[in-house]
């Protein structure tokens, strides 16, 4: 069973049918992509997954368990670490105590001693920046460090939403370059996005979402090669 | 003669202070977490001072308090006050306030009222049916005062200041470097990110919850002690002036609460003992909210959020 499965997932937003029917899997050790347009459904399936919004039909399962009511905190224990659309990071927190936050479930001291320099080895930059509010740092900066929050509890798998939204291209880069490193190292990945040229040549596996459903699904070079997401998507 | 009197009014001044700054703390971490003003929260202090009052009085009665250690004895009140007022302080938000957390703002705010009527009336009652009158004197634990020289002060006001800067320590010191500390503040700013890190928000809430309210049930201790006479309405006025030096200060804000105590309770202070002598009687001292308040709107007409809060950014 895969690591991380949707079946028929329906969600509403008030009155609007926002996830109809998704369905999507996730192996252990993959980078799959899920790609879409604004408003498709994208940041609502990871919503869904991790328990900020209800699904009013079907179920998600992850590491063989059901996971569809429980509650966000709780699914977050499980090893799930979802950095947000927009990085939310607590701008009033240090670098520090952002990190420390993201290993909040930790309880082994050490751990997360280790955690902060496993960070500070895939974001250097963060470390000049330890003692600086999370809310003073540029974008790019912002970003690192919502990823290596996210990656504090060493979670079994990664769902990053939108990366690359409102960063100079250099920064989008070297993103997903981290995302490579980490699957290389084992980290299965969850990566929503618009630009879908970078997420697709990053990823093993995509899926095309479009109003609520999925409308296409393949590995990564067969999507990037297919007419109908090159010019919807790529163009 | 006016400056005679300086020193003694500054000691007053700083007593109520103290006081209404611990009580302002309450208010503000609550509203820091859930933008919510728990209008109950005076009345968890006039608890406290009841409960603590009740435990000398019983222990009075049973003739244990006498040779008994008054700084055993303040203790024990203190502790017994705070574990009082802290479980109440839970069971209220648990009970009053989580069902309505997806309400409109106003809805809370009523169910908040409707509490401090019930506490009001439910201490009265208990007061009225166990001792025939509501209207306790306390025994007070420190009679006497210590002589600094330039004044001498009652060392029951001594005890309040130094225990509500102890409490204000021990808090300062608890959200800015223990893990649930750090963990309330991510909540204030953001519960759904927050609940990301596996932080369960309701047991932050309750949290911020027993220590507000634990807080201010001490406080309660500490006025009762300090004044002698207590009453069920204690918590109405003195909760609006801490929940006053609250605003003063920057409500949400921590230091702004303390802040904003001490000086409301300075300026109260100065206020009743010279603007009498100063307008040659055409105010007198029973004018001091008046000349309190003033200095409140003053403020707030050019810094809205209080001394030490941020400019409220809409949220997109």
């Amino acid at each position: 069973m895969a690591l991380l499965e949707l079946k028929n997932i329906h969600t509403y937003y008030g009155g609007i049918h926002a996830l109809k029917g998704l369905s999507i899997e996730v192996e252990q050790g993959e980078v799959v992509t899920l790609i879409g347009s604004n408003g498709a459904g994208k940041s609502t399936t990871l919503k869904t997954i991790c328990g900020q919004t209800r699904a009013r039909e079907g179920s998600v399962h992850f590491n063989n368990q059901d996971i569809t009511a429980m509650r966000t905190h709780d699914i977050a224990k499980l090893g799930i670490a979802h950095v947000p659309e927009g990085r939310r990071i607590f701008p009033k927190l240090t670098v520090r105590e952002n990190l420390e936050m993201g290993a909040f479930s930790v309880t082994d001291k050490q751990l997360i001693e280790e955690g902060i320099e496993r960070a500070f080895k895939y974001f250097p930059r963060l470390k000049e920046r330890i003692n600086q509010k999370g809310g003073t740092m540029s974008g790019g900066e912002q970003q690192m460090l919502a990823i290596a929050r996210g990656l504090m509890m060493k979670p079994k798998i990664l769902m990053l939403d939108e990366p690359s939204m409102g960063l100079a291209p250099i920064l989008v880069e070297q993103i997903f370059e981290i995302v490579t490193e980490l699957n290389r190292e084992g980290m299965t990945v969850l990566l929503v996005e618009q630009n879908a040229n970078q997420a697709l040549s990053v990823a093993h596996r995509g899926y095309v979402i479009q109003t609520g459903e999925i409308i296409l699904k393949d590995d990564a070079e067969s999507l990037l090669a297919n007419p109908q997401v090159r010019e919807a998507y790529l163009a | 003669m006016l400056l005679s009197i300086l020193p003694q009014v500054l000691v007053d001044g700083l007593t109520l202070g103290f006081m209404y700054a611990v009580v302002a703390l309450g208010y503000t971490m609550v509203y820091g977490i859930l933008e919510f003003i728990n209008f109950a929260h005076g009345e968890i202090f006039m608890v406290g001072a009841f409960v603590g009052t009740e435990v000398l009085l019983i222990a009075d009665a049973m003739g244990s308090l006498e040779g008994m250690n008054p700084y055993f004895a303040l203790i024990l009140i203190l502790v017994v006050a705070m574990a009082v007022t802290g479980a109440l302080g839970v069971g209220i938000e648990r009970v009053a306030y989580r069902p309505l957390r997806g309400a409109p703002r106003l809805i809370p705010l009523i169910s908040a009222i409707g509490v401090s009527f019930l506490l009001q009336d439910l201490v009265r009652f208990t007061e009225a049916v166990a001792r025939n009158e509501f209207y306790l004197n306390s025994p007070i634990l420190f009679n006497g005062s210590v002589n600094l020289g330039i004044a001498t002060i009652p060392q029951k006001a001594l005890i309040v200041i130094v225990i509500a800067i102890l409490m204000m320590m021990i808090l300062s010191f608890f959200v800015n470097k223990t893990k649930w500390g750090i963990a309330m503040r991510a909540v204030a700013q953001d519960q759904s990110t927050a609940s990301l890190m596996t932080i369960n928000v309701d047991r932050v809430i309750m949290l911020t919850f027993l220590i507000g309210s634990s807080l201010g049930g001490a406080t309660g201790v500490l006025f009762a002690q300090n004044y002698g006479t207590i009453d069920p309405y204690i918590g109405f006025i003195l909760g609006l002036k801490a929940f006053t030096a609250a605003v003063l200060g920057g409500i949400g804000n921590l230091r702004g609460a303390m802040v904003g105590g001490v000086l409301l309770g300075l300026l109260e202070s100065l206020a009743g003992a010279y603007m009498g002598p100063l307008t040659s009687g055409a105010f007198g001292a029973e004018y001091k909210d008046v000349f309190t308040f003033s200095i409140l709107i003053l403020v707030l007409l050019f810094k809205p959020e209080g001394l030490f809060g941020e400019a409220v950014k809409e949220k997109v």
